[in-house]
Parts: C-alpha cells; sequence; structure tokens
C-alpha cells in the first residue's frame, strides 16, 4: 500500500476535475503505471464543488476504498477554500498544489496552515493564454508532472499530444495549446 | 493482448461491441445508464449488427428480451437497483423459457431511502429467480465474465440467463488499464448462438409461454433446478478455455492466501480487492489471513466453499445487503448452510456493511481480521461502518 501514490483534485462542476484525473491516470498507465481514476459522485452542477482521485502505482492496485489521506492534493479553484477543507486528510509531508496568482506563502497564510508544502500555479492565466479560454485543468497536470516527480514531463507530453491529436484531428492549433499550456505551467508552479 | 484504460461500465460496453447480440433492449439507469449509452452509440456508429430497441421501461426492456430470445436471437440488457426490481416480474420468465439473456447489472442500492450508490441488495433479492449470477472484483472482471457469461448462459446444458454483476460507482465509474481479447478472439470464442427452436421458424412451429398448470409446472421448474445444478462444471469448462486464450484464471471461487490461513473473509465484488490489500499487509506481520472471493454466486459454490474454508479456524462473511430475515445477510445463511454437518469447518461469523455506498475502508477491514482473533467472544451478527 505504501508505494501507492494518492491523489484528490478539487474543483468545480465544468472546470474539468474529473477530465484530469482521468487524463493523468491515462498519461501514467501508457508510461507503464498501474491505475486507478475515479470521481466522487454527489450532485452534479455546473459550479458546484465536486472532487475526483487517482492512485497511482508500479504494482497492480485491488485497493478499491475512497481515498482519504491523499499525498497530494490540487485545486482547481482558489475560491474553492473558502467553502472546502481542501486539506483534509492532508498529511504533513502532503503536497497542496493550487490555482492561483498568489504566492504559496500567501495560501498557507490564508489557509493558516502548518505543515505540508504548498506550491502555486497560475494556471487559468495559463490557460487563457496559451488555449484561449479558463480550463485549468491541463496546466495543473504539468504543475503536478513537476512537483511529483513520479513522470517525465516529456514523456506525458507525447502521451498527451498522442491522444489530443486524436481527439481534436481537425484543430490543430487545441493540441499546440494543450502541449504550450502544460510545458508552462511545469516551468511556472512556484515553491515555498 | 491490446490493453487500455476503461471505466467498469466502459469494459462491458466494450465486451458488448465484442458480443455483437442480434438485439440489446434497455433503459438506462444511473450507474449503469453509461453501459447502454455507449453501446448506443456503437450501434449509431454502425460498429454492430445489433437491433436497439429504446424501450419505455424496464419491465418492457425485460419483455422484449423475452420476445426476441425466444426468437432465436442473442440477446443482452443492462441495469442497476429499481430497473432491475422492476423486471423482477419478468426475470423468472426468462429463466422458466430457458431463454439465455445476458444482463450486466451496477449493483446500487434499492430504494428506499432512495440511494444511487452501491450495495448487493438489487442482485440478492433476484437470486431465487433462476438466473446465473457471477460478481465482479474490478473493470478486468466485468469485461472477462461478460464474454464468459454468453457461453456460459447458451451452453447446450445450461440455457439459463445469466447476469454479471459490478459494484456501481467503485468500478463502474473507477478507471482502471484492463486487457482486452482482439476483436477476432472474442467473436471466436463467444461464437453464434445457436438456438434449438425459433418462434420465428414457422416451418417448425412451437409453443412457448403456454398456461402450466399442476400438470407439468413442476417438472419444469425441476428442469431449471437441474440445469443450475448441471451449470457449476460448465462454468469451469469455460473459465478453463477462457483460460487458454488470455492467461486470466477463473473458477467459481478465488482463494487468496487461503492454504495456510488460520483467519479469512468471504466477500464479493470490490471489497475482495481491499481485503486482498489488508491481507497482503497482515501477511507481512506474520498474521496467517486470508480471503475466499465468491464469483459465482448462482449456482452457489457450496462445495468448492466448504472444501477451501475446512482448515481455516475463524471466518467472517461479508454481507453488502442485509435480507431482513434477523439471521444475517443472504451470503451468511447460504454459508451456513454449505458447512452444515461438515465434520470440519471453520467457526463463522456475519457482517452486514457497505449499504448505500458506504465505504469499505482498510481499517474497516482490519478491524474484522481483528475480531477474528478473539471469535469465541464475537457476536454472531455484526456491522461495520455504520453508526448504532
Amino acid at each position: 500500500m505504501d508505494s501507492t501514490l494518492e491523489i484528490r483534485w478539487h474543483g468545480r462542476g465544468g472546470q474539468g476535475a474529473k477530465t484530469a484525473a482521468l487524463l493523468l491516470g491515462e498519461a501514467a498507465m501508457s508510461l507503464g503505471k498501474y491505475i486507478q481514476a475515479f470521481p466522487e459522485y454527489g450532485p452534479e452542477r455546473m459550479g458546484a464543488p465536486v472532487a475526483s482521485f487517482n492512485r497511482i502505482s508500479d504494482k497492480p492496485i485491488t485497493l478499491h476504498s475512497g481515498i482519504t489521506n491523499p499525498s497530494i492534493v490540487l485545486v482547481l479553484d482558489h475560491t474553492l477554500i473558502d467553502s472546502i477543507d481542501v486539506t483534509a486528510g492532508l498529511p504533513a509531508d502532503g503536497k497542496l498544489i493550487i490555482n492561483t496568482a498568489l504566492a504559496p506563502a500567501d495560501i498557507r497564510k490564508e489557509l493558516k496552515l502548518k505543515g505540508s508544502r504548498v506550491f502555486t500555479i497560475d494556471a487559468s492565466k495559463i490557460s487563457n493564454e496559451t488555449i484561449g479560454r479558463d480550463i485549468p485543468n491541463t496546466p495543473m497536470l504539468g504543475a503536478l508532472v513537476k512537483v511529483s516527480g513520479f513522470l517525465k514531463i516529456e514523456d506525458v507530453l507525447k502521451d498527451l499530444e498522442t491522444k489530443l491529436k486524436k481527439k481534436f484531428a481537425s484543430k490543430p492549433e487545441i493540441v499546440a495549446g494543450n502541449l504550450d499550456a502544460v510545458k508552462r505551467a511545469h516551468a511556472e508552479v512556484m515553491a515555498e | 493482448m491490446p490493453t487500455a484504460a476503461k471505466t467498469g461500465n466502459e469494459a462491458m460496453a466494450e465486451a458488448m461491441r465484442q458480443i455483437n447480440p442480434d438485439v440489446v433492449a434497455a433503459y438506462p439507469i444511473t450507474p449503469a445508464t453509461e453501459i447502454v449509452m455507449i453501446f448506443a452509440s456503437f450501434v449509431a456508429d454502425g460498429l454492430v449488427d445489433t437491433e436497439y430497441i429504446p424501450v419505455e421501461s424496464e419491465h418492457s426492456a425485460m419483455s422484449a428480451c423475452v420476445g426476441a430470445s425466444a426468437a432465436g436471437a442473442r440477446v443482452m440488457t443492462g441495469t442497476s437497483s429499481q430497473g432491475l426490481a422492476l423486471m423482477y416480474e419478468i426475470l423468472p420468465i426468462a429463466s422458466a423459457l430457458r431463454l439465455p439473456i445476458i444482463m450486466s447489472d451496477v449493483n446500487r442500492a434499492l430504494s428506499g431511502p432512495i440511494n444511487i450508490h452501491c450495495d448487493h441488495s438489487d442482485t440478492m433479492a433476484a437470486r431465487d429467480f433462476g438466473w446465473i449470477q457471477i460478481f465482479s472484483e474490478n473493470a478486468q472482471e466485468a469485461y472477462d465474465n461478460l464474454i464468459q457469461a454468453v457461453r456460459i448462459a447458451e451452453h447446450p446444458k445450461v440455457k439459463l440467463p445469466t447476469m454479471v454483476t459490478t459494484d456501481g460507482f467503485i468500478i463502474s465509474h473507477c478507471l482502471e488499464k484492463i486487457e482486452i481479447l482482439e476483436d477476432a478472439q472474442a467473436k471466436q470464442f463467444v461464437g453464434e448462438r445457436k438456438a434449438e427452436v425459433s418462434l420465428l421458424d414457422v416451418e417448425h412451429p412451437v409453443t412457448l409461454g403456454a398456461l402450466d398448470l399442476p400438470d407439468y409446472y413442476f417438472e419444469h421448474k425441476l428442469q431449471v433446478a437441474e440445469a443450475m445444478r448441471q451449470a457449476s462444471q460448465h462454468i469451469l469448462e469455460i473459465a478453463k478455455e477462457f483460460e487458454q486464450q488470455t492467461g486470466r484464471k477463473y473458477d467459481l471461487i478465488e482463494n487468496y492466501k487461503l492454504d495456510d490461513a488460520e483467519i479469512a473473509i468471504v466477500a464479493l465484488g470490490s471489497t475482495a480487492g481491499t481485503t486482498k490489500a489488508v491481507v497482503d499487509e497482515l501477511r507481512s506481520k506474520g498474521v496467517k489471513a486470508g480471503l475466499l472471493k465468491i464469483r459465482v454466486f448462482r449456482p452457489f459454490p457450496a462445495e468448492a466453499l466448504a472444501k477451501a474454508l475446512a482448515n481455516v479456524a475463524a471466518v467472517a462473511v461479508l454481507d453488502r445487503a442485509d435480507s431482513y430475515s434477523a439471521q444475517g445477510g443472504p451470503v451468511y445463511t447460504e454459508i451456513s448452510s454449505a458447512l452444515y454437518g461438515k465434520t470440519k469447518a471453520p467457526k463463522l461469523i456475519n457482517y452486514v456493511y457497505g449499504l448505500g455506498g458506504r465505504d469499505v475502508t482498510i481499517d474497516d477491514i482490519r478491524g474484522v481480521f481483528s475480531d477474528l482473533q478473539k471469535i469465541d467472544k464475537m457476536p454472531t451478527f455484526n456491522y461495520f461502518g455504520v453508526r448504532e
């Protein structure tokens, strides 16, 4: 159980928290990992808080419990931290990655957080500049790859390119924009 | 063999695409909707030759399945919870007419109170309708079981409708890595249905579903019971053939680190997977823990079970449904009946758990194993994960 990486995504309905977990799962799988990706099911409404989860391991995963102590938490929407306890269950050596223009120290202060490590990335700005819309999930993936260090960014970009090219065959600008977003977030994520 | 990332629902829809049934009649219901939704897109995209009948209710879905199957077609459907409950009236008709209809059921709590999450109350309530029931631990098993179900249901010595289940949301909506047969390999494995009679064969007219009074009803029901008794050996033969193709081994039950186990859990579905993780943990600490997973619940593998548990000292049977008999859950009563009169049998306790999607944690399972180490002080009927 120790070798399994557990991740929780927080977002608002429509922001792509579920898709982010699926994308990460597929990317990790194509790089030889065993994976799980699953959303939390409740009322599904545009804008309402939602969560999704990943398990990633080098060995087959038989565990099918919910994830209560993730070692990494990603927050796609800064405003969620007013209403959701995004650090619930995050251990002292856990990592929190938030989509915000603020610095990690500001977020730590806002959350009154002791322990854990805080990372920030302005994924919405990157998404607006690269994809032309505020869809923060792909840049968050780039930040996650940097922070977690369990996958190589080159491998993830290659896998993502193959998948997006298949999905957006007639819109090459979407493929380029998304790849750019991942690359930029990977480079720009801020640590404490 | 190709691998893919699939949810339980996607895995079942993929199996259906490869099976390419003649008729699918279904009505959508959470959390099984995706299965028939994805399959409907296969129909629309021309990837299958199936006649897809979008009916107005599950009662109609099963009725349409009965009609189409009686006409000689290979027929599939998918449902969950209240949807299955609305089919209950027709389920024993399908088995009495010996129609090999294949169903995927995504296990979801029966209302009420209304709930959309996993427990086994829907299929446990359907256990006495003459359907073969196969439970899946994960997306891979959901796919593998559905492919095998076609052969099981249509086997000339069986000819019984068959349902394959997954745990709602826990498996149905969880993306996992699975291996999929090549299309041609799957097609060859399932073959074609060879119905002995067909309502559409006007050269050889037959009557199906006629009034069956005290003079014959009993004999027909006896034949269903006999087919169910025969089914186990054919399920095993088909599993063997499937293993030759895929390397993936299936049985009526799965024994996990059970051979030298002193304490063991019996579970169905995804909880068996979570239990495996805890068994591994306990084994690394020198505790002789094991798991017995029931894959086939109907026919009930009583003999295999009694044999597998004979040398275990203490066993906890986990029921993700209550039968409100005040005598434990349905799996517990089946197992205690299977062990009755055996000279070597474990001490047995029961837990009802996980109703309405209540999470099953590692700590819950650790707690059960810890209870088993002091079984003499335990009551027979227990719960975990519930506020009392």
